[in-house]
């Protein structure tokens, strides 16, 4: 991180560093605890169950940075296996599918952003629609879990790529990983991406400065709905099945994860970085309860509200420091 | 009648004069055992708890705030007055029980609105996702099923019109009654308007935002009663499911804007009641009941784009308020 170049690490780095350690505490806690944990592919194992997920939270950042909210994604996720399964069973060949899935979550985040700026309609009510849209088209399609039988699919579901010291990740791995990159890229080097962190600042300001504020409000959803739909399709990679009860409250995960990952949701600050390390923190917790044995599934909940509220008063902590400085 | 409540008002009607032509006995009434029958005592015996957390939520919105947890509230009070009774207790105890850990509940929600300062759509969150765990945590997973005459009137009973819905109109009366009689409303609106302005002319802003959050943890928990005296038990993971969605639906179409400041509990039982006439129409009028979810999307959008152009203007995101 370039907080190496300065003697001071800058306060805007506290939450992703905060929340990195956090992640190296939790993840050393489950180390001590359990035999075989502090390994290789555990931590891959973490990439693997939430390359979706870590696709949603670059999304969801995005938005979030500009002040917004996306309620509607794990609907389209839901969608996005409901349009791959159903498509691949029709007979097109995966790259049509692909195309298809991608572009139906791109047009659906246009339409959101469209209403949310054209017509100020709040974000929370517009993405509030699209996600009973999205559901409702998911049972329109059918309300059977359809699967999914395509040879590339399996392919790109079952083939694992080996990396040194007998860790293996598969296809889905890289293309998170691959998002990521393309977003910090978009967010610290490009004119949108720093109009991103512009509008989320101060709106007025930005568009006072002569930044297209529309575009980039509108941006910011057309991006989250292609990275729900680009994670529906890893999602239907994982589960290999469309159906449209998948990711119901997926949306909150993801909201979770960005929150955890230090990005504040008046908008303007935060990191894709941060994101990736909020949706770790959210899989260590799972591992660990899964290792655990004992303690039932309800306590990932639990944990996961707890955590939440230690990052928000983590948060508030730093923001009144500053306003003190 | 007031321009605000047009739409909603018109949109209600629309949807009735549709179920009129489709099914003409829609709005055919019977009494049979000294209860009333019919399609419309059902939207709203069906609709009672949507309008009871509606009306919190129209309070809290018009603070400014937000309250995602309101699901998980009322499967908790659900959960607590479930295993209270499977555990030999008392109907009435049960019901105070589950009220006052609402109660408390809504205290908790307050407090990180109005002392911590956070934002509310995040303070809420945290018990929105926390909440089902917890209610899970108190029936150990299980669907707690009770039978006690006393518990299922609350949702199932009748006194010549539901209880259910009966409870609601009461709870929507004593609102308007001590909100629009007494200065309460004005300075819950002030509040919404401009927190800091407010308390600086002496508003003591935070009490009233966390009087709201209590009062909306509250209308959860009594509507989760509702639910789950309906079913003659707790289900914790799909008791309350989405009805804080549906809650601010209900607000929004009622006309009081998510910017907060003035609102409208007239609206939002038209808001409410137009919900749950919309679902009760997907079923009467054989849109096939696999699409209700996109003729409900549908609705969303055209309320909306209607509201859009002739409520007041929304005004741009409002700067941080420094200190609040």
């Amino acid at each position: 991180m370039t907080a190496l170049a300065v003697p001071r690490v800058p306060s805007r780095f506290l939450p992703v560093i905060a929340t990195f350690v956090v992640f190296v505490l939790t993840f050393g806690a489950g180390s001590v605890r359990y035999e075989g944990f502090a390994s290789g592919q555990i931590v891959a194992n973490l990439f693997i169950d939430n390359a979706f997920l870590v696709v949603l939270a670059v999304g969801m950042t995005f938005v979030i940075l500009t002040g917004g909210i996306d309620l509607s994604v794990g609907a389209v996720v839901a969608l996005a296996t409901m349009i791959a399964a159903a498509t691949l069973r029709a007979g097109w060949p995966a790259w049509l599918t692909i195309l298809a899935v991608l572009g139906t979550g791109s047009v659906l985040g246009l339409g959101m952003g469209l209403m949310i700026h054209k017509l100020r309609v709040q974000p929370f009510i517009a993405t509030l629609a699209g996600m009973f849209l999205a559901r409702g088209l998911c049972f329109v399609i059918s309300e059977e879990s359809l699967s999914i039988k395509d040879p590339v699919f399996r392919a790109v579901a079952t083939e694992t790529i080996e990396l040194p010291g007998e860790v293996t990740i598969t296809y889905s791995v890289l293309i998170a990983l691959a998002v990521v990159g393309i977003a910090a890229y978009v967010l610290h080097l490009t004119r949108f991406g720093r109009s991103v962190y512009a509008v989320g600042g101060s709106e007025s300001s930005a568009t006072l400065m002569g930044l297209a504020t529309g575009r980039v409000k509108v941006g910011v959803y057309v991006i989250s709905g292609f990275c729900s739909a680009l994670g529906g399709l890893l999602f239907s990679f994982y589960m290999l099945s469309g159906y449209s009860l998948h990711a119901v409250g997926l949306e909150l995960d993801a909201i979770a994860a960005v929150v955890v990952g230090g990005t504040l949701l008046s908008g303007g600050v935060g990191y894709v970085v941060g994101s990736v390390v909020g949706v770790l923190v959210l899989g260590t917790v799972q591992t660990i309860i899964s290792f655990e044995g004992t303690l039932s599934s309800w306590w990932t909940k639990i944990v996961i509200g707890v955590l939440l509220l230690a990052f928000i008063a983590l948060q508030r902590l730093i923001v009144h420091r500053q306003r003190d400085l | 009648m007031n321009r605000r409540l047009l739409w909603p008002a018109l949109a209600l009607v629309a949807l009735l004069v549709l179920n009129l032509v489709v099914t003409p006995s829609f709005f055919e009434l019977r009494i049979r055992d000294g209860h009333l029958f019919g399609s419309l005592v059902d939207v709203l015996r069906n609709g009672a708890p949507t309008v009871l957390i509606a009306l919190g939520m129209t309070l809290v919105i018009a603070t400014r705030g937000i309250d995602l947890s309101v699901g998980a509230v009322a499967a908790i009070a659900g959960a607590v007055a479930c295993t209270h009774l499977a555990g030999g207790g008392d109907a009435v105890t049960g019901m105070v029980l589950a009220l006052l850990v609402c109660a408390v509940l809504g205290l908790w929600n307050g407090f990180l609105v109005a002392v911590l300062g956070i934002q509310p759509i995040i303070a809420t969150l945290v018990l929105m996702i926390a909440g089902r765990g917890v209610a899970m945590l108190l029936t150990e997973g299980q669907i707690v099923t009770v039978d006690d005459d006393v518990f299922r009137q609350v949702g199932a009973g009748f006194v010549v019109l539901p209880v259910a819905i009966l409870i609601s109109l009461a709870v929507l009366g004593g609102v308007a009654l001590v909100t629009r009689r007494t200065a309460l409303g004005m300075l819950i609106e002030s509040v919404g308007v401009n927190p800091e302005a407010s308390r600086l002319a002496g508003v003591r802003a935070r009490t009233i935002i966390w009087t709201v959050y209590v009062f909306a943890a509250l209308c959860a928990g009594i509507a989760g009663l509702m639910i789950s005296s309906n079913v003659n038990a707790a289900d914790a993971n799909n008791a309350g499911l989405w009805i804080e969605m549906d809650a601010i639906l209900a607000v929004v179409i009622g006309g009081t804007l998510l910017t907060g400041g003035r609102y409208s509990l007239l609206g939002t039982l038209l808001g409410a009641l137009t919900i749950q006439t919309l679902t009760t129409t997907v079923y009467t009028i054989g849109v096939p009941p696999t699409a209700t979810l996109v003729f409900k999307a549908a609705v969303v959008i055209v309320v909306c784009l209607l509201q859009a152009p002739r409520g007041a203007p929304v005004p741009r995101r409002e700067p941080e308020v420094v200190g609040s």
